[in-house]
This record gives C-alpha cells, sequence and structure tokens, in this order.
C-alpha cells in the first residue's frame, strides 16, 4: 500500500517530521518499507506555452517552437515530442536548468543548435522530470497553468510516496483515510478530511437493486448520473495524485472511482447505464455461467460465486472485476455507480479462485467498512460531477441489516491489561486511547464495554482490545522484565543417547555435517528406492525438489557430486533428518542418521600411507557410532540392497527390527550418476541409537591372562559371524575375549580356502588357569569352530 | 710382575681412553674381575711377610677403590655421551604435521540450534517436536488461521497430492505447529522450544523452500508479554555475547498470538549506527512473537482465563547468518566442504 505524505497531510497534520510519523506506524505495526521522492530533483523548470510552431526545415520529426516563458521572453526551441502544438503549455526547462537522468548524473541544459537551428532551453515529458519511466511526447499542463511558474511549485512535486506493509488484519489501513486515522492516533491529533456533502439529485430515475444473496452482499447502495460530459478529462492534479499511489489515468469515471478507492478504501464500479438491462441484484452465479471481464478475460462461474447481475446476465464478478459488456466507454454519457458492501469472508479465496487478484477484491477480502458505501458514493458523485457535470439522481441504498456483520460488545477487564501486558496502564489513557481509535467506551465495575468502529473488524475479543492498547501506549513502554522462575531440570538421561553422542565419533572421524532439502529429484529417488511409493508435492518449486525423500542418500549423493565437481575429492559428509514414507496409517516421517564417503583414508600427508577407503573404514565409523548406542546389540547381516554393491552391503539389525544399512554405492549407480570413483554409504534410524547401557562395575581379576593363537583355514565363504557363533556356543565364562587378528588368502593357501587368526584371552577371575584346562578349552573351541564351520588348524 | 704403580697407570690411562662402555667393561674385568690383575695382587698378599702384609693390602685396596671409581665416573660420563649421541639420532622435525584424521564439524544451522538450545536450557526450556507433514488442523486451523483467510498467504504452502486422505496434508510452514502438538498433549506450566525443518514455496536469493525454525512457548499462570521481552532480551545478550545490545518490539501481526510483536535487534554489524545489513535502520528484523491467542488455547483445551503464555519463532538461518557474518543464505544448503570446514 502506498500513500503520498501530501496527500496524508490534507487529511491529517501533526507537527512532526515524515520521518518521524513514519517511525511511529511503523512502532505501532503499519510498517514502513521504503519511502520515494514523488519525482526526481531538478531546477529551473518553470510553466511555458508554445504559442508557435514551424516544421523544422532540415529534421522530420523536428518541429521549432516559439515558446512564452511567462516573464516577458519568447525562447526559440527545437523540439521532437509528437504532442508539441501551438497553445500546448508543458514544462519548460531554461537554460542552465538541470534535469535528472536515469543513470544519476543530471543533464544540464545549455543553449544549443538542432540540425542548425538555435534552442534555447527544452520542453519536458513527465519522464524527463523524473515522474515516469518513461512516457510519450510532452507532459501536457492545464489551460489554467500560471505561465512562468516553477513546475515543482505547480504540480507539488516535493512529496514523497511511502510505501507501507499493511498486515492481513488491517484492511483498514488500505486508504488515505485509513492511514490518517492511526496517524492520527498515534499523534492525538485531529482529522481534517475533505467535506463531502450529500449531492443535491437533479432527476428522480433509479435501478431496482434487490439482494438475494444477502449473506454475502448485505449492503448495495447505487445512483445514476445522466449526461456526463464524455470529453471531460481526468484534472491534472487528480492524476498526479493517482499516479504517485501507481494507478494509471484511464478516464474520468474510472479516475475517480480509483480515487475514492485510495482515498476512503472502498471500491467501487461504474456502469454504462445504457448497457445495463433493467434493475440490478448481487446474487450467486449459476453453475457454468459465463461473464466476460474488462480484461476481455472470459471466466466461468460456479454457484458460490457471488456476480452482480442486470435481469439478463451477470454484468460483474462481485467485489473482483467488472464485465466488458457494460464498461464505461470514451462515449458513455449516462452511468449507474454502484458502492455495496461484502462480506470478507464470503469473498476471501474468489479473487484467487479465478487468478484475479484487484484492487478491489485486495480489500474486500480483507474487510470494508459497512458504514463505508453511503459517504463513498456521496464523494464519487462529487467529483464526477466537478469534473463531467452531469444530472445527478438519488441514491438507492439497499440494507440487509440482519446479514450485516454485528459490531461486537468487547468487554475489557482492568485487570486483564496488566495481567496480558505485565504494566498497569491509568484508566484515563486506557479511555482515551480506545476512544481515539474510534471505540465508543462505556464504563462498568470491572472495567469497560467498548464497541469498535465499523472498520475494525479484528476488534472481536478482549485481547485485541490489549493489544490495540498496547499499540497506541507503545511497546516501547512495556518494560522488559525477568521474574524468578520455578527452576527446571532439562538434563538428559544417561541412559538416553543424545544427538551429540552420535555425532561426535562421526565428527572425530572427519564427517562434515550437510544440511539438505527433504524434497529431491525423482530420478535419483527412483535409483535408490526402487518401487517406493513416492510421495509428491502438489506445488513443488521445481521437478528436481518434488519428491519427499524416502532416503538421506539422495540428497547426500547430490552433495558429493556437488563437491567432486569443486575439486574435492576426498568427502565424508553426514546428515541427521526425516525421510518419509506411506503407510496404512498415512505419512510416515523418520529421523535418519546417514552418511557417504569417498576418497582416500587420510588427508594428504607425509606420514602415512595412504589408501582409498573401502568397506571397513565406513564399517568402523558405524560401529563406533553404534558403540554410543551400547543398550542393544547390533548385527551386520550380509543382504543385498537395491542402490548398494550385492558383495559390500550389510543391512544393520537389532534382535527386534532391521535399523540400517551400510554398504559400497553399487558400481552401476556410480555410473550412472558420473562419481568416477568409490562412494561408501549409511544410513540408520535415529530412534534405534537411542539408549545407552548404565554401567555397572565388574572387579578386574588380579590373575594372569593368557593368550592363545589359532591359525584356521576354513572356506572363503564362512563369515565371521559363524566364527563367532561357534566360539560363544561352546566359550566358557574364562574365554574373556577372542578377535581376528588376521585374515590372509594367497601363496601356501589353497585356491577356495583362507587362513584366518584367532586371538583367545584367557582369564579366570579368582585363581590360575591351570595348563591342562586351558588345552581343554582350547581344543573345544576348536573341535566347535570344525564341526560348524568346517575350519581346520593349519 | 708389575708394580701396582705401573699397573695403576696403565690401568687409568685405559680407562679415560675407553671409547664405549662394552670395552671399559673389558677392562674393570681385567684389572679387578675374579682373575683381573688387582684381584691376582691381592691374591698374592699372603707371599708377603706379615708384619708388610697389612700396609700392602691397604694399598693395594686403595688402588682398587680409585680403580673402580675411575670406571664408575668414566662409565657415566660414557652413558652421557651414548644418550646424547642417541638424543641426536633420534631428533624429529617438529614442525612437521602430526599424524591424524582431520576432524569433521557441524552444520552452522546446527551450531546455531545447538546454541539456542544451550542458552533456553538454562531458562529451564525442554525440547519438543513435531511432524513436519502436518493437516491443516496443526499448522493453520488451531492456529487460529481459518481457510482462505488472508493470513494464509503470508505464509506460501507446500501441499502433498492428495492420496485420499480427507484432510489436505502439508509441509509445516511453521514450528508453530508443535505448540498445538505439545498442548495437546500437556497442561500447564509448559516451557519448551521446538526447533527443526519448515518450507514454504519460496526460492530466490533470500528464500530457501526449507529452513529451520526454532519455536518457543511458555504458558502458566502469570506470562505478560513484560516477561516474553524480558525473556528474549536475555536470550539475545546471550546469543550474540553482547550485554549491550539493545532490542525492541514492533506491533505487528500474526493470528496466533495477540498482542504480536516484530522483534529487532540493534544490528550486530554496525551495533546501530546504520550500515548496509540493517540498510542503514540501525535495527535488524529477528523474529515474531507475542502472546497466545486465546483461540489457539481454547482449541488445545487450556483455559485462557488461568492461563495466559507467550509464544516466538527465530528464523535460524537468519540468527546464523548474523552471528557468523554469511551473507548468502544458499551457501548454506550447498554443503560445499570448504564452506562447512570454517566452523569448527
Amino acid at each position: 500500500m502506498k500513500i503520498s505524505e501530501q496527500w496524508l497531510r490534507e487529511w491529517v497534520n501533526p507537527a512532526l517530521s515524515l520521518d518521524e510519523i513514519n517511525h511511529k506506524l511503523t512502532m505501532a505495526g503499519c510498517e514502513v518499507e521504503g519511502v520515494e521522492p514523488v519525482a526526481t530533483a531538478f531546477s529551473d523548470v518553470i510553466v511555458g506555452q508554445i504559442v508557435e510552431i514551424a516544421k523544422h526545415p532540415d529534421a522530420d520529426k523536428l518541429n521549432v517552437c516559439k515558446v512564452d516563458n511567462g516573464r516577458g521572453e519568447i525562447l526559440q526551441i527545437v523540439c521532437g515530442a509528437p504532442n508539441a502544438r501551438a497553445g500546448l503549455k508543458a514544462p519548460l526547462a531554461l537554460m542552465g536548468a538541470e534535469l535528472p537522468m536515469p543513470d544519476g548524473k543530471p543533464l544540464k541544459i545549455k543553449k544549443g543548435k538542432l540540425r542548425g537551428i538555435e534552442s534555447c532551453g527544452m520542453l519536458c515529458s513527465a519522464a524527463e522530470l523524473g515522474m515516469a519511466e518513461k512516457s510519450e511526447g510532452l507532459l501536457e499542463l492545464p489551460e489554467d497553468a500560471p505561465l512562468g511558474t516553477s513546475v515543482q511549485d505547480y504540480l507539488k512535486l516535493a512529496d514523497k510516496v511511502v510505501e507501507l506493509n499493511v498486515t492481513a488484519n488491517r484492511g483498514d489501513w488500505l486508504s488515505i483515510a485509513g492511514v490518517a486515522r492511526e496517524v492520527g492516533v498515534l499523534t492525538s491529533t485531529s482529522l481534517t478530511p475533505p467535506t463531502i456533502p450529500e449531492q443535491a439529485t437533479q432527476h428522480a430515475d433509479t435501478l431496482n437493486i434487490s439482494l438475494p444473496a444477502a449473506d454475502s452482499c448485505p449492503r448495495y447502495a447505487g445512483r445514476i448520473i445522466r449526461n456526463i460530459n464524455p470529453n471531460a478529462k481526468t484534472p491534472l492534479w487528480m492524476k498526479e495524485k493517482l499516479r504517485r499511489l501507481g494507478s494509471r489515468s484511464l478516464s474520468p469515471v474510472v479516475d475517480v472511482t480509483n480515487y475514492v478507492l485510495l482515498e476512503l478504501g472502498q471500491p467501487m464500479h461504474a456502469f454504462d447505464l445504457d448497457k445495463l438491462q433493467g434493475g440490478i441484484q448481487a446474487r450467486y452465479a449459476t453453475e457454468g455461467e459465463q461473464l466476460v471481464l474488462l480484461d476481455d478475460q472470459t471466466v466461468t462461474l460456479t454457484r458460490d460465486t457471488l456476480v452482480i447481475a442486470d435481469d439478463e446476465k451477470a454484468v460483474a464478478l462481485a467485489g473482483i472485476k467488472g464485465g466488458m459488456s457494460t464498461a464505461v466507454s470514451s462515449t458513455t454519457q449516462h452511468i449507474f455507480l454502484e458502492s455495496a458492501h461484502f462480506r470478507a469472508e464470503k469473498l476471501r479465496g474468489q479473487a484467487r479462485r479465478y487468478a484475479l487478484q484487484t484492487d478491489a477484491s485486495y480489500r474486500f477480502e480483507r474487510g470494508v467498512a459497512a458504514d463505508l458505501p453511503r459517504l463513498a458514493l456521496e464523494r464519487a458523485t462529487q467529483l464526477i460531477f466537478e469534473i463531467c457535470g452531469g444530472s445527478v439522481g438519488p441514491v438507492v441504498d439497499v440494507c440487509a441489516d440482519e446479514h450485516l456483520l454485528e459490531r461486537p460488545m468487547v468487554s475489557l477487564r482492568r485487570e486483564r491489561i496488566a495481567r496480558i501486558l505485565g504494566v498497569v496502564i491509568e484508566d484515563t489513557t486506557v479511555v482515551d486511547i480506545l476512544q481515539r481509535l474510534g471505540c465508543e467506551v462505556t464504563a462498568n465495575a470491572t472495567g469497560w464495554a467498548v464497541k469498535p468502529p465499523h472498520s475494525r473488524f479484528d476488534i472481536t475479543i478482549e485481547e485485541d482490545l490489549v493489544e490495540e492498547l498496547a499499540r497506541v501506549y507503545g511497546y516501547d513502554n512495556i518494560p522488559a522484565a525477568l521474574k524468578a522462575m520455578q527452576p527446571k531440570l532439562t538434563v538428559k538421561l544417561e541412559t538416553e543417547t543424545s544427538l551429540s553422542e552420535l555425532r561426535a565419533p562421526l565428527l572425530a572421524n572427519g564427517y562434515q555435517e550437510a544440511v539438505t532439502y527433504s524434497f529431491v529429484d525423482p530420478t535419483i529417488e527412483g535409483l535408490l528406492s526402487p518401487g517406493h511409493e513416492s510421495i509428491v508435492l502438489a506445488n513443488p518449486i521445481s521437478a528436481e525438489l518434488s519428491h519427499l525423500r524416502s532416503t538421506v542418500w539422495s540428497g547426500l549423493l547430490r552433495a558429493l557430486e556437488y563437491n567432486l565437481n569443486r575439486q574435492q575429492t576426498r568427502v565424508r559428509l553426514f546428515e541427521v533428518g526425516p525421510v518419509f514414507s506411506k503407510t496404512e496409517a498415512g505419512i510416515q516421517q523418520q529421523d535418519k542418521i546417514a552418511g557417504i564417503m569417498t576418497g582416500s583414508v587420510f588427508p594428504e600427508q607425509w606420514g602415512q600411507a595412504n589408501r582409498a577407503v573401502d568397506f571397513y573404514d565406513i564399517k568402523g565409523d558405524v560401529e563406533a557410532m553404534l558403540a554410543q548406542a551400547s543398550a542393544q546389540k547390533f548385527y551386520f547381516v550380509p543382504v543385498a540392497h537395491p542402490a548398494l554393491h550385492p558383495g559390500q552391503s550389510a543391512q544393520i539389525a537389532t534382535n527386534q527390527a532391521v535399523v540400517g544399512w551400510v554398504g559400497a554405492l553399487h558400481p552401476a549407480l556410480e555410473a550412472k550418476l558420473g562419481l568416477g570413483q568409490d562412494v561408501f554409504l549409511f544410513e540408520l534410524d535415529l530412534k534405534a541409537l537411542q539408549g545407552r547401557r548404565l554401567p555397572v562395575y565388574q572387579a578386574v581379576s588380579k590373575f594372569p591372562m593368557i593368550r592363545r593363537d589359532l591359525a584356521l583355514v576354513m572356506d572363503r565363504s564362512v563369515l565371521a559371524i559363524a566364527l563367532d557363533q561357534a566360539i560363544t556356543q561352546v566359550a566358557p565364562p574364562s574365554l574373556i575375549h577372542w578377535e581376528i587378528f588376521d585374515v590372509y588368502t594367497g601363496k601356501g593357501i589353497a585356491e577356495q580356502q583362507k587362513s584366518v587368526a584367532i586371538s583367545l584371552i584367557l582369564q579366570e577371575p579368582s585363581r590360575t588357569l591351570e595348563d591342562t584346562e586351558i588345552t581343554r578349552i582350547v581344543g573345544e573351541l576348536v573341535a566347535s569352530l570344525q564341526d560348524k564351520t568346517g575350519a581346520t588348524l593349519r | 710382575m708389575q708394580s701396582l704403580l705401573e699397573l695403576m697407570g696403565t690401568a687409568h690411562e685405559q680407562i679415560s681412553s675407553a671409547s664405549n662402555l662394552a670395552s671399559l667393561d673389558q677392562i674393570r674385568v681385567q684389572y679387578l674381575g675374579k682373575t683381573g690383575l688387582i684381584t691376582e695382587q691381592l691374591k698374592q698378599l699372603g707371599q708377603l711377610p706379615a708384619e708388610e702384609r697389612k700396609a700392602a693390602g691397604q694399598e693395594i685396596n686403595l688402588a682398587k677403590q680409585s680403580l673402580a671409581n675411575a670406571i664408575d665416573l668414566r662409565r657415566e660420563s660414557l652413558q652421557v655421551e651414548a644418550l646424547n649421541l642417541r638424543l641426536a639420532a633420534e631428533s624429529v622435525d617438529v614442525t612437521l604435521p602430526g599424524r591424524r584424521m582431520d576432524a569433521g564439524g557441524l552444520h552452522p544451522v546446527t551450531l546455531t540450534i545447538q546454541r539456542m538450545q544451550a542458552i533456553f536450557a538454562q531458562l529451564g526450556f525442554a525440547l519438543a517436536e513435531g511432524p513436519q507433514v502436518e493437516d491443516d488442523f496443526h499448522n493453520f486451523t488451531a492456529l487460529n488461521v481459518p481457510a482462505n483467510h488472508p493470513a494464509r498467504a503470508m505464509q506460501d504452502t507446500f501441499y502433498l497430492e492428495n492420496f485420499g486422505t480427507e484432510e489436505p496434508l502439508l509441509l509445516r510452514t511453521h514450528t508453530s505447529s508443535v505448540q498445538i502438538r505439545y498442548m495437546e498433549a500437556h497442561q500447564p506450566p509448559i516451557r519448551i522450544i521446538a526447533p527443526g525443518r519448515v518450507y514454504r514455496c519460496d526460492s530466490d536469493m533470500t528464500h530457501s523452500p526449507m529452513f529451520h525454525q526454532v519455536e518457543g512457548l511458555m504458558v502458566d499462570k502469570d506470562i505478560t508479554f513484560a516477561d516474553l521481552k524480558g525473556i528474549l532480551n536475555e536470550f539475545f545478550r546471550a546469543f550474540f555475547e553482547d550485554d549491550a545490545i539493545k532490542m525492541r518490539f514492533r506491533a505487528s501481526f500474526f493470528p496466533f498470538t495477540e498482542p504480536s510483536a516484530e522483534t529487532d535487534i540493534t544490528c550486530v554489524h554496525c551495533h546501530g549506527a546504520g550500515c548496509r545489513v540493517c540498510k542503514n535502520t540501525g535495527w535488524l528484523e529477528v523474529m515474531g512473537c507475542g502472546m497466545v491467542h486465546p483461540n489457539v488455547l481454547k482449541h488445545v483445551g487450556i483455559d485462557s482465563e488461568a492461563y495466559t503464555g507467550f509464544a516466538f519463532g527465530m528464523g535460524v538461518e537468519r540468527l546464523a547468518m548474523l552471528r557468523y557474518q554469511i551473507n548468502d543464505l544458499r551457501v548454506l544448503f550447498e554443503n560445499d566442504v570448504r564452506f562447512l570446514r570454517q566452523f569448527h
């Protein structure tokens, strides 16, 4: 919403600078977003008049003008404007004048020759004065513009346009009058609105108005004005005011309705009376009814859309846009003026549905005061009569009172003000503020009964009034309090694994945390989770961001690609975030911790042999993380995953459930994504990793530990987990630890075999183990290994 | 047989010229060993006349003592020499970098959330969570934003393609939905913050379709707008580690709070003098807040006569960018490791 300082000051003129007014508005919630001058600074431009005009002898498009400067001189000026003509008054830049230029450097007007003819000054267009982006021809000044006076003064260009960010609750600020009311309240200044008398009627013709859809349109005022002058022109002052607020001048009647909309906030419409058939009704459209709008667009309506219709057909989309068939044209002589009230909640969504956001719909959706149509109608009549003359008919103002939104009586309790704001506001101040806001205030035992003005649809409950008080009293005047609060510990349980504890080993192992979008490219989704039922956004930013991800890998792979494309070849990333899936119960969100790894195992350095990472590097990182979730035992099970290398892919499971995956990216995918190097991935359910074992002390044995190493030969397909099972099945309590410390294939070992070296650590808590015992235990272990896995001692 | 004197002369010479511990030990054996030359002399004492024996014995013992001392001294000095040699041989270039894994680090968004969490934890705010795919009720209706209300246009919502649910599903546009979820399950006193991802259908230089918010909610018997000011003041002082930071409330509109405020702080770059970051106003808009709207309390079954409360929602990216002087929102989601490494 734009306002002009001058227009505002016509309505309310506190003894404050514009900056001071703007600050008050901003602090009160009517945020000033910018201030622009209405014209760029220029000097020495006066009202001049072309007294004679002749063709330039050597240039088709140029004229040689004799221009009266109003100071007793006739200047010769060469001018190329198509509208230059004898008698025209236009801005005249004198020699020495400085005109604004788009590049910021002013253009200095000097005496010069154009195609050999001397030119002593310049006649200006609006654009040349910084009043328009571009313009064709000279800025035409009215015939009564006083010759020789400064154009700046004449056009009152020492004005500023203030851009306001009006919040959705304050439709009442969408007009000069509304902002003026607010400024009046905030500065305790009385308003000086223009006088709007009831217009005398000169004929008795009326249209019959009926309101069959009174729940949406409970009030409709209209009048006929006959015999307006179709050749009348919008006066410059009005064009200027409209221009400054961003409204283009079209024709006097349309300009007046726009003017009233900007000034009072009441959207209006003018119909060509001759094109209306019979009376006016505000009714719902019939299903499929068609209407050609002012912009020549045809809309097909549904039954819940309110239209303005004559006896034959819909003639306007109520509160949104007028229709083509009844539009005012350059030949219109008789008009019917509409000034109606539509219920905001009924109109909401309609403009959006037809993709027709207009100044009118914008205001009606936010609420326009129900008492405004009559005043606006009189204002518009006054202005049309001034500009176009005509014969004014009586107002027909039909009102279905029972459908008007009743102004609520809101109770305001004194005690509640302090209770909500934490500050006591004096009774007199409370009453003063409310009255300045236009409320009717009646004192009662606990406080006041308050009736807000028509325009304040946003005030319906006590808290709304408290906010009004706070706003006008000044948020700055409410102290900041820091009261003693009941202590409340927010310490986590020791047996809970925090996110920080899970992340710590990843950070220590060189992983950077990434944050990637929750919505991804369906192509990569399809590669990673074929067969997953997609969850698709109805209105994505782009196709690449259209599917909710089923795995964090999609984002991490893109991030990896991004880094590889920028010469970052050693990358470790992890992310904590949600993935989504469809279940019978609806959409399920699961939080995951996922990682990706590629490149060398160590950063490049002098001190150790480097190599590319492999499966066991990422598995080690996963194990370090799982160690933080010690309440559970996790197993790595060789299971294929569509996105992973079938021989280097493990499902991670607890005794209850599958909780994640780790593995090498499938070489086919790696090729498809064009990554060019081995990539390893993991992903785990965050929820599955949230328990820690509470440590329970166990005495450390004081007796010697015995180590025995076994060298076993077995088939290559025997898994380490099988060895583990074979050992644990027969292991006595004295076997306190065992470990595979070497795996060998190659020379000396048969083709399909491998050699595995296992260390066994034995210890008794209360005695020294005997040799015979040790030999027996080792014998049993070897027997079990042979029995379960076919392993034999080497 | 050499005289003791000559023997001593030779021995001392040999000791002082011994070049290592092994040859020194040989010398010790040669003179003081079981069959050493001095030991031999002692053995021959018996052959001397009895009256000379005592004196000669003393002489030999003195000589033995002196040799032993000389050997000990020489040993010590050889040991020192040997250690020095070893030390010299073992010296390394301590300026070469150590052998290590380079540490990773947290994303600045996470760092910021962690700092916020830590500050609010000290004020007794517990952590709460809610789903990111939300229904219309929790994201809008319960927050006092009815259907078609212009306030909905304030936030461009991502909707999911309908798959047969009665209510349209959407990606939550703010963490305020967690307020509703939490209050549905808990009665006051309530003191929570809820960090998380939020989504809006907007993408340009200064808008990301996904970003993070931290929602705060406190509901109790006597919570006022002044308390909200007080708590946020403390928060900003702690977050920017600047006791001089000033905060102001500006009136604003959010459907779920009444009164509502936009919160500005003095520009952290120019400290209020005016600069490009604050568009020469000296102030930075950092979050929205207000007193929980009675309609919101009504939707979750909390008596708004008995309880009042405040809520706030801050943009994590906004605060992270101010804190770490990041001037481009987009770098936060590119995940360039050269960017990420800057935060640890």
